[in-house]
């Protein structure tokens, strides 16, 4: 062999931490978005996770009426987080249909009890079944369903206040 | 008080890794004895047994569930059984990397007491290495990972660990692979001590094969044994999923496998230096890379690790600090390396260069593969590389590698002609063909499957065939390793071969009381019934599996729901044949009264792992072999010198000794090659 060949392995590998270093800095999305958005919601049908609240249907979806679907739970912290701008939403008239992901009927009272109960209705998902029919892959997660009982819009995560606004938008376009 | 001595074995640990690089440095630097060079040594050892207290301190808080030790309050619980307990310890990312650490330690404490053949320059330059890659290892443990961080207020209650993980097999998977991946670090250590002393000898191969031999087995049986465990842990059905997880496994494998067999060229022949050096350096890079790719969560896996960039850019760095630093040296100085014996390309020698290639182009793959995605993502392009990519690629260098696998072993050293060989190598062929034929004819498989199922019938058969003609009672232990390894290599090929060309699968929803069919079982599904665990509660299927009119057997499939931290598994149920696996997954409710059960008969699908054991089994024969002929050899040349004479030579060179029932006629070496003057 060579002499120049000798440096080719350390060139490769030059190139290799290149690569790596750039992805590295880059920021990573975490999000899986769901293969969903533009279909139709799939067939589901579930009963109410609490007492005061009726559970929800699939076909209850294709009324004319645009509505958001939050995938949420309450033993998970981020829905804590964003239960105040599911409130701001519910005040600016956005109709809220909760699924409580494998929860029980009693910490869903005491979670709504304690960080408020935005919802029209709460179907209970006991073992993700609907989540992840819809291609949701963490709770919380919220959807912009259409009339017509269409998904045209998935945000992941968290809604915090910036969001509010573009969800909003999003229902009314669902809406037109 | 446990959790702080441990930390300060630690700092004390990574002080005399430091200790052991710069007195290394400074020692071969100087050239001549020094008092610091007489450090080295004993360095080496102390800092194992700080290591080795650092981590007993570890397990002890987590045998206590001492919950004021952060790690501890977050990856284990009071309730869990101990064993689970003391596997927690090395269930995550800073328990893991300590355990690393104090393997590396020993490991290195371990050549510094034993390892007496090399010059002492290249054993001081081999120990500077070792101790500057512990070094940053400490760094990385010490700066960034502290597994003995205390919470400012003590947690009440642990927060468990990943139910997925709390499986026997699972506890003792990863260190298997550490340990492996530790024993390459124990190789790349030598080739950069010997490469920094120019000292490319078969006797730097001989110091270093017992450690990829053993590197390779703890590899083989981790590859082995997380394939075992994917296959019934996550229901899938499969066994290999080219997962960059797995790929971080088998990379390294393939580096070692190559590195195994051209260290024993440079050991038996003193030729392939270079090679041998690159590939010492390739092996380590391979581990280091898995490493980095699965706990940067720089490529998305299903197995999910403590990911963090912070910790990736840290073990990147240090990647680059070794692998660069390796392969600078190399650049630097691998050209002033003389060329080893010349060999003819008809050879044991050459059949093993070709089949070296192979499994470095084979690598390369592997690697390419699994960068690949990384590669795109800087263009915003997400891509998974999957079997379409890997099988049949990989396939174009695997297939003549099993060719020359089934031939090389009967090849003699140096130079030999193929037409010695050539009823051997008739033979062979014709039951490639007639294999290819019967199975075409008898069944529809596909091209690979069927291939596989060829290769592994003439494989099983060329594996034995270097035996032919040998008293047995005389063919020395490591001849019977690699008999052994060649034909786990054959066995495994046909449960791969095997599974993927008969394997029948059946999706049904059942009532209770409704029976299906898959292969020649069926299968009844008597009752659905809830149970609970501790911590899980579970929907069971009562299933009754019938071969023909034989008695049923009872499988019990679960779908389990864990509530801390929320999660949801398949407990698969295996019935065992030998002749295959009945494989019964539990689904969720069809809706109407029916529940999915999901069924697999897998012909044979067992001797993938039988044949992975196989060829642990002949790296073990072979480690036991060399160690024996090295311990052998030593008693000789100490009773020599005690008498005052030169050591014979056979013992300088053990593979070239005249065996002492002689030769058998067409395995003695053949004629030496003329050294070709330079033109």
């Amino acid at each position: 062999m060579t002499g120049w060949r000798m440096w080719v392995p350390l060139l490769l590998f030059a190139g290799f931490l290149g690569v790596a270093g750039y992805q590295l800095s880059q920021p990573k999305n975490e999000f899986i978005e769901s293969r969903m958005v533009g279909r139709e919601l799939p067939y589901f049908d579930l009963r109410a996770a609490t007492a005061d609240r009726p559970g929800i249907a699939s076909a209850q979806f294709r009324d004319g009426q645009p509505r958001l679907l939050n995938i949420w739970a309450s033993w998970c912290v981020p829905c804590i987080a964003e239960a105040p701008y599911l409130e701001r939403l519910k005040e600016q008239g956005a109709p809220i249909v909760g699924v409580a992901i494998r929860d029980r009927p009693e910490d869903v009272a005491r979670f709504l009890e304690r960080h408020g109960n935005p919802y029209v209705a709460i179907g209970a998902d006991d073992l993700s079944e609907v989540q992840f029919a819809i291609g949701s892959s963490g709770v919380p997660e919220t959807f912009v369903i259409d009339g017509e009982g269409r998904i045209t819009y998935q945000h992941i995560g968290d809604i915090r206040e910036s969001d509010v606004p573009v969800l909003l938008e999003q229902l009314r376009e669902a809406g037109a | 008080m446990i959790a702080e001595l441990g930390l300060a074995a630690l700092w004390l640990a990574a002080a005399l890794a430091g200790l052991q690089t710069i007195a290394g440095f400074l020692a071969v630097r100087a050239n001549t004895p020094t008092a610091l060079g007489a450090l080295i040594r004993p360095a080496a050892v102390v800092q194992g047994v700080f290591a080795g207290l650092a981590f007993c301190a570890l397990l002890y808080v987590f045998a206590i569930t001492d919950l004021s030790v952060k790690l501890v309050a977050s990856n284990s619980h009071a309730l869990k059984p101990m064993v689970f307990k003391l596997s927690g310890a090395w269930g995550n990312h800073e328990g893991s990397m300590l355990l690393w650490v104090t393997v590396m330690a020993l490991a290195g404490g371990l050549i510094a007491v034993i390892e007496r053949r090399l010059p002492d320059r290249t054993m001081q330059a081999t120990l500077a290495a070792q101790g500057f890659v512990a070094m940053g290892f400490y760094a990385f443990l010490l700066l960034s990972s502290n597994p003995f961080e205390r919470l400012p207020i003590p947690a009440e209650v642990g927060m468990g660990l990943n139910p997925l993980l709390q499986d026997i097999g699972l506890a003792f998977h990863p260190p298997t692979l550490y340990f492996g991946y530790v024993g390459l670090s124990i190789a790349f250590s030598f080739a950069v001590g010997a490469l920094l002393t120019r000292q490319v000898t078969p006797d730097f191969a001989r110091a270093m094969r017992p450690w990829v031999l053993g590197a390779w087995v703890f590899l083989t049986v981790g590859i082995t044994a997380g394939s075992y465990w994917a296959y019934y842990e996550l229901g899938w059905g499969g066994w290999w999923f080219w997962d960059p997880v797995e790929n971080a496994s088998l990379m390294p494998w393939l580096a070692a496998t190559a590195l195994l067999h051209s260290a024993s060229v440079l050991a038996a022949r003193d030729a392939l230096r270079v090679w041998t050096i690159m590939l010492g350096v390739v092996a380590f890079s391979m581990s280091m890379l898995g490493t980095f790719l699965v706990r940067s969560g720089i490529l998305t896996s299903v197995h999910s690790f403590a990911v963090d960039p912070e910790r990736g850019t840290f073990i990147l760095l240090l990647l680059a600090l070794y692998i660069g630093g390796a392969l600078l040296l190399f650049a630097l100085r691998a050209s002033t390396i003389s060329e080893g014996k010349r060999f003819a390309i008809a050879s044991r020698e050459g059949a093993l260069v070709v089949n070296n290639v192979m499994l470095s182009a084979i690598l390369a793959i592997v690697l390419l593969g699994t960068l690949y995605p990384l590669l795109t993502e800087a263009f915003d392009v997400r891509v998974s590389v999957g079997p379409p990519y890997f099988n049949p690629v990989g396939a174009i260098f695997v297939v003549p590698m099993l060719l020359v696998m089934a031939v090389g072993p009967l090849l003699r050293w140096r130079q030999d002609r193929f037409a010695r060989i050539s009823r051997e190598m008739m033979a062979l062929a014709a039951i490639l063909v007639v294999a290819l034929i019967l199975v075409a004819v008898l069944g529809a498989v596909a091209l690979l499957p069927l291939l596989g199922l060829a290769l592994a019938a003439m494989l099983a058969v060329a594996s034995f065939l270097p035996l032919r003609g040998r008293k047995l009672t005389r063919v020395p232990i490591a001849t019977w390793g690699m008999v052994v390894a060649h034909f786990g290599i054959a066995v495994a090929l046909f449960g791969m071969a095997s599974e993927s060309a008969f394997t029948e699968e059946r999706l049904a929803a059942l009532e209770p009381g409704g029976t299906t069919q898959v292969g020649d079982w069926a299968v009844t599904l008597d009752a659905i019934v809830p149970v609970a665990g501790p911590n899980w509660t579970a929907i069971e299927g009562q299933l009754s599996a019938r071969l023909g009119d034989g008695a049923p057997i009872e499988m019990r499939p679960q779908s389990r729901t864990f509530w801390a931290p929320p999660q949801q598994t398949a407990e698969s149920v295996l019935a065992t044949r030998w002749n295959g696996q009945l494989y019964a997954v539990m689904g969720d409710a069809a809706g109407d009264g029916r529940w999915q059960v999901r069924l697999w008969w897998k012909p044979f699908v067992t001797f993938i792992w039988y044949g992975g054991l196989l060829v642990a089994l002949g790296g073990v024969l072979a480690i036991i072999g060399r160690v024996i002929d090295d311990l052998r050899a030593r008693n000789r040349r100490r009773r020599a010198a005690e008498l005052g004479e030169d050591p014979a030579p056979e013992d300088r060179l053990p593979e070239d000794r005249w065996p002492e029932d002689g030769w058998p006629e067409d395995r003695a070496p053949g004629p030496p090659i003329p050294e070709e003057s330079p033109a």
